[in-house]
């Protein structure tokens, strides 16, 4: 029987999460690299027991690990994150220039076709990549080098890259996003990259039209149509039917636009998930309820999804990557929270279970579905 | 040979408990000691000091014998008694919650 391997980051190390196709009952290991932040972790879509894992502290810095068995063991790969050339400088919060300075890895996306070759997303904002499964780390300067860097600000959680999507039509399509900066588009294999942010509109800029300074906390894309995209920003979730050269809001009846994860249904593309958050100053769900609403309509028309969810002195909040899919029909959908709880729901959200409770706070979840 | 006392946190990244232990050929300065400590635990490279600078971390202190080394210049030689193996070179990390 098929089986889904859930990869939980957090504030204090790392746990996986496993069950059959029922996804009814669940093995919990870890922590692993405990004391640690782990701000990410993913399997390789080519070989499943290739995963990589996000490793740091403010202490003692970038630490990358490997498994090549599924997480039963992992080794120390290369953590030398070298920008290529001049650093420059970008917007600190007060607007003034502050240089370049590598903080951590927000973000591994392994390549979909080759187990070694692995990106990250990376504070202060640019992308590296690894063709040797991890040992060494070559950034691609043309997005961190774009004329409109100098204009690039932190969010609140630090100048982060913290989205890549890979497009499985288009081999060398790659989309990132940066907070605050925005959404960029490369056709090159990340070579040469173009800021791709019309019709968003941001008020907590001079001008909120403009072509960079947007906070952008995701984007998400169906696999089966790439060329669509949904995106939940700082305020307002946005959708792009054109590979994200341009977007309108769809947000729709939500109770509220501000949130940080989105994500799209395995099977039905216009299915999508979001997590709404109360505003920028309170993240925590409205009203004290968790609720993750879910559109069939790729936008616009929303419901709220509560069955087993807390709905009452809830206040915990679902980070940008604590959201995920798994592939197995009916699709299911998780959601980790800053309360160190995983949620599972086996049948796209109707109904939903804790998978673990009381970890430390959940930064990331990923789900890989196992043959 | 040098001891050297790992924090917690790199003590699990290495997989070790107590001291370590490194030979040093040569001066035993600040540079030989964590030259001698990389080579053995490749993994801690970063982990105390800038890859590229070999500027110590910002949250991360040397002691031995009751002193602060953090800030002497990392050729200095450190002091006998570390030389000799009878106290250890002390890496900490700076005290914080969280």
């Amino acid at each position: 029987m098929s089986g889904v391997r859930v990869l939980i980051g957090t504030r204090k190390g790392a746990f996986v999460a496993t069950a059959d196709g029922t996804r009814q009952r669940w093995d919990v290991s870890g922590p692993h690299f405990g004391g640690w932040e782990i701000y990410h972790l993913k399997g390789s879509p080519a070989d499943p027991n290739r995963l990589y894992a996000s490793q740091s502290s403010s202490w003692f810095g970038q630490i990358i690990q490997r498994s090549s068995d599924g997480g039963t063991t992992w080794e120390t790969v290369g953590n030398k994150f070298a920008y290529d050339g001049p650093t420059g400088t970008h917007q600190w919060y007060d607007g003034t220039p502050h240089p370049w300075e590598f903080a951590r890895v927000w973000h591994l996306e392994p390549s979909l076709g080759d187990p070694d070759t692995v990106y990250a997303g990376v504070e202060d904002a640019a992308i590296f990549r690894s063709t040797d499964g991890g040992h060494s780390w070559q950034e691609l300067p043309g997005l961190r080098t774009h004329g409109s860097a100098s204009a690039w600000q932190p969010g609140a959680g630090g100048m982060c890259l913290h989205t890549i999507l890979l497009d499985p039509g288009r081999p060398g399509r790659i989309f990132v996003a940066i907070s605050a900066a925005g959404a960029f588009r490369s056709d090159d294999g990340g070579g040469l990259w173009q800021p791709i942010n019309r019709g968003l509109r941001s008020e907590q800029i001079p001008n909120p039209t403009a072509e960079v300074g947007h906070c952008v906390h995701r984007i998400a894309m169906h696999r089966s149509r790439p060329g669509v995209l949904f995106m939940q920003k700082h305020w307002d979730v946005m959708r792009s039917d054109d590979g994200g050269e341009s977007w309108r809001e769809v947000s729709g009846n939500l109770p509220t636009d501000f949130g940080f994860p989105i994500d799209v249904h395995a099977h039905e593309p216009e299915t999508i998930y979001v997590v709404p958050i109360k505003s920028d100053s309170e993240h925590y769900p409205p009203d004290g309820k968790l609720r993750v609403y879910r559109s069939r309509t790729g936008g616009h028309d929303w419901e709220a999804l509560t069955n087993g969810l807390p709905q009452r002195h809830c206040y915990v909040n679902v980070l940008r990557d604590a959201m995920a899919v798994d592939t197995l029909d009916p699709c299911g959908v998780y959601v980790g929270t800053t309360g160190g709880q995983v949620y599972a729901s086996a049948d796209a959200g109707n109904r939903w279970a804790p998978i673990v409770e009381h970890l430390p706070s959940v930064v990331s979840v990923e789900v890989q579905t196992l043959p | 040979m040098i001891r050297v006392v790992l924090p917690a946190h790199l003590r699990t990244l290495t997989g070790v408990s107590g001291e370590v232990k490194v030979d040093v050929e040569g001066p035993v300065t600040q540079r030989a000691v964590l030259d001698a400590l990389e080579v053995c635990y490749p993994m801690l490279r970063g982990t105390i000091r800038d890859q590229v600078t070999h500027q110590r971390r910002a949250f991360v202190r040397f002691f031995a014998c009751e002193q602060d080394l953090s800030h002497e210049p990392p050729d200095s030689p450190l002091p006998e008694a570390v030389a000799a193996g009878a106290e250890p070179f002390l890496v900490i990390g700076a005290m914080a919650g969280g």
